[in-house]
């Protein structure tokens, strides 16, 4: 085992600091970008892509950075800590896996170019508003006409869904609602004709959209990967999405740990700092415990992200998850507690970061829906 | 030792029930059943309701509107209130100033003061925190200062909730900062904030609504009589005014109410082929909450009990109110975050009348986007009224003695 970046990742994670820390220290500033479309930078998007984040997971040969989980996670542990609002985990985690894993040569050819340059940006239709966390659970039907499809149905949240110029779509090409299989994923263009989109700001700052699809003409050559066949895909991508996102709580985790920190030990009551009482030092204590099993269980999620055994990988993925889940929110709703009245206010930082770690929280799976996959799976150890 | 309600106890409560939901609007009782925005023209239409049939202030006396009841049927009284999501009377003006002001002010005072305290003419906030001044209150700087017949008063507040909408403040002030301990030179003031020199600054909470603000005083001149009790002495006013917040913060009716609806949201939810209520796990973590707020329920009836009549000092054990109240409050939210699951993502302005529809579940719920605001939003229950921190501290020195 070794826990030691290379020289390059070394360099990756700098890099990234460097851009992505200080972009939003300004709340006022983050507020106004938030709210003009697309609710984030095109200039910091740019920048993005000229440091070479929008090639990451791809190929050299196709144009990419040919970066794995690991540069996925320190790009994302930068966007958890600078609070970033570009849509990297839309466009580049779960876009551009599913294209890097499911499509065909000729379309990564025409699409990859265009995301690592900055000009294609996606996001990924696929949570329908029965759904809940089930990834198979798609009613979005996808009709044969002629040597086409037609889709009918609605999406409920997707992520940066309103600004992206096209989406992958989930859709039912067979079976009954909940079946695994039968599920397909199309390329569309975001202003196809019978694609309406209406966003939404998130909880957290970020943007989202509800999407719906009245009888919208695809080509057949709009199917990523098989016909049918997409389920696998789906949750591989999904798995890939929670490591990435595991990093990005990790990284707003540890910045709102050192701003607890850091409070504690300026903030004076009864004539003393506040970090000189013991209960106080001790909840930052478990805090940083917390911050801790979730920092290992973040690489864990890297290294098993790419796994190909899709049974070990899921168990590990929802392990992580669950612990992600569990010190997010314990460090998240210490961080405000500790801050008192300033920690619930949008004045501060502290609360930003609690908002967010805790949409992360619902995302992917909460941490029932994880401990219930990762029982199925059997969990880990086996019985003395 | 019984501990059923008596019959009587029933009656009442039954009569309490119907009068809450045959009188005030309908509207207003399913805005606060759904968390959603409650305007200040809603608050006072249900309190002058409630005052008009003496039922804004039965805890005061009955010389000053109050009602001859026993703790008990104050206990049921405001439970009812609560659980049928009818705004209580509010906190400022019946729990907290129009106590101070019947057990510390002048006669002058109450007749001026007390009825439009009661039928919300007068709407109260409460200028005790400072920046620097949260836990630890007593180290507060704003001054107040004699000038002839009146006072000059010169600081800041913060936190101040609803001032917005307040055109009263009872505010603490340094008058004595000679004194030998900080307790010892502090006054308590009655401020109209139409005032010239008082400015009001929003803060806005993590669910996006204004709530709490900034208020500041700059060479604001109050008459003399703005003093209510005596002067250098308003930390016994504070103390007592306090006192009376935390017993009324454990808020057993609106965790009710709370639980109700969860059970209720859980049951619509679709997860998997049936509903969310379909899985026991989720069943057993309601419960659990469920049992808590039972227990909590139960204790608050013991420390009513061993309340004294006309003891000015409650039971120190009431801190265990605000401790455990608090926490089920948070939990009630966690359930209902967790219920709202993917679908509590979408952010929709809390003072908007209603949200667009972007969120609505099949079945026609609007309800998700309310889940994450009040989440958030509810962890100032363990911040606000004695940190939850403050209230152990309090447990260990007055009743473990430690
Ligand atoms: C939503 C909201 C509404 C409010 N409304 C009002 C209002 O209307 N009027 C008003 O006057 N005030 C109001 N308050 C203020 C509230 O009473 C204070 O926030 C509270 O007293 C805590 O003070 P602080 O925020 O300065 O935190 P601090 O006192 O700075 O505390 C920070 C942290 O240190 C801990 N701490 C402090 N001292 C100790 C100690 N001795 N031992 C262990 N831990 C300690 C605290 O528990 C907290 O975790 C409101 C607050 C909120 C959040």
């Amino acid at each position: 085992m070794n826990f030691e970046l290379t020289d390059e990742q070394r360099l990756l994670r700098d890099s990234v600091d460097r851009l992505i820390g200080p972009a939003y220290d300004d709340l006022a500033h983050r507020r106004r970008i938030a709210a003009e479309p697309p609710g984030y930078s095109r200039e910091l998007w740019a920048k993005y892509a000229e440091l070479g984040l929008l090639a990451l997971p791809f190929s050299e040969e196709e144009g990419g950075f040919g970066g794995g989980p690991v540069e996925t996670m320190l790009v994302m542990e930068a966007i958890g800590r600078g609070l970033a609002l570009e849509p990297y985990l839309a466009t580049v985690v779960l876009c551009g896996n599913l294209i890097r894993l499911g499509a065909s040569a000729a379309q990564r050819e025409a699409l990859v170019p265009a995301i690592a340059d900055g000009s294609l940006t996606l996001a990924f239709a696929h949570l329908e508003r029965q759904a809940r966390y089930d990834l198979f659970d798609v009613g979005t039907y996808a009709r044969r006409q002629g040597s086409g499809f037609v889709l009918e149905g609605e999406k409920s949240v997707v992520l940066y869904g309103d600004s992206a110029t096209k989406l992958i779509v989930t859709a039912r090409t067979e079976g009954s609602r909940r079946d695994p299989q039968g599920i397909t994923l199309f390329l569309v263009d975001a202003d196809a004709p019978g694609v309406s989109r209406r966003g939404f700001a998130t909880q957290d700052g970020q943007r989202g959209a509800a999407i719906s699809f009245g009888s919208v003409a695809v080509t057949e050559s709009a199917a990523i990967g098989t016909v049918g066949g997409a389920g696998p895909l789906i949750e591989q991508v999904a798995d890939i999405a929670i490591a990435a996102i595991a990093a990005e709580a990790v990284g707003a985790a540890a910045a709102l740990h050192a701003l607890t920190l850091d409070y504690l030990k300026t903030r004076k009551q009864f004539g003393v700092p506040i970090g000189s009482f013991q209960v106080l030092q001790h909840r930052a204590v478990d805090m940083f415990t917390a911050l801790e099993q979730a920092r290992s269980m973040e690489y864990y999620a890297a290294m098993m992200a790419a796994e190909t055994d899709a049974p070990a990988r899921r168990s590990a993925i929802s392990a992580a998850k669950v612990q992600i889940n569990k010190s997010a929110r314990f460090i998240g709703q210490q961080a405000v507690q500790l801050h008192g009245g300033i920690g619930v206010t949008m004045e501060y930082r502290a609360g930003h970061y609690f908002k967010r770690l805790t949409m992360i929280e619902q995302a992917f799976g909460d941490t029932p829906y994880h401990l219930r996959r990762l029982d199925a799976g059997g969990g880990w150890l086996d019985a003395a | 030792m019984d501990l059923r309600l008596t019959r009587e106890e029933i009656a009442f409560r039954d009569e309490i029930r119907t009068f809450l939901c045959e009188n005030i609007p309908e509207a207003i009782r399913n805005r606060i059943a759904e968390g959603r925005h409650v305007g200040r023209e809603d608050y006072v239409t249900c309190q002058r309701i409630l005052n008009a049939h003496k039922l804004a202030t039965p805890n005061w006396p009955v010389a000053w509107g109050g009602r001859d009841w026993t703790p008990m049927q104050r206990y049921i009284f405001g439970e009812e209130v609560q659980s049928n999501n009818v705004p209580d009377p509010l906190p400022f003006n019946v729990a907290m100033v129009g106590p101070v002001i019947i057990a510390f002010g002048t006669e002058a005072q109450k007749q001026r003061l007390l009825p439009p305290t009661a039928n919300l003419d007068i709407w109260w906030c409460q200028g005790f925190s400072e920046p620097g001044a949260g836990s630890d209150l007593a180290s507060l700087k704003t001054r107040a200062v004699r000038d002839g017949d009146a006072w000059v008063i010169n600081g800041q507040k913060t936190w101040t909730t609803m001032a917005q909408w307040a055109n009263w403040i009872f505010l603490l002030a340094r008058t004595n900062p000679e004194a030998r301990k900080p307790q010892e030179g502090i006054s308590f003031f009655l401020v109209d904030m139409s005032t010239p020199g008082i400015t009001v600054r929003p803060i806005q909470l993590l669910d996006g609504g204004h709530e709490v603000n900034e208020v500041f005083f700059d060479n604001v001149r109050v008459p003399a009589d703005a003093l209510v009790g005596t002067e250098h002495r308003g930390w016994d006013c504070a103390k007592f005014l306090l006192a009376n917040e935390r017993s009324n913060i454990a808020r057993v009716g609106i965790s009710k109410s709370r639980l109700r609806r969860i059970r209720a949201l859980a049951r619509a939810v679709p997860a998997g082929d049936g509903s969310l209520w379909d899985d026991e796990d989720f069943r057993h973590r309601v419960l659990q909450v469920e049992i808590d707020l039972k227990a909590l329920e139960m204790t608050q009836l013991r420390v009513i009990a061993s309340e004294r009549e006309g003891s000015r000092t409650p039971n120190p054990a009431s801190s265990i109110l605000k401790i455990k109240g608090s926490e089920i409050q948070q939990a009630t939210t966690e359930l209902a975050l967790e219920i709202a699951g993917p679908f509590a993502l979408p952010y929709h302005d809390p003072e908007a009348e209603y949200p667009d529809g972007a969120n609505d579940l099949p079945e026609g719920f609007g309800w998700a986007d309310t889940a994450a605001p009040t989440y958030f939003n509810y962890r100032k229950t363990s911040i606000y009224g004695g940190s939850n921190e403050i209230q152990r501290n309090i447990i260990a020195k007055m009743v473990l003695g430690l």
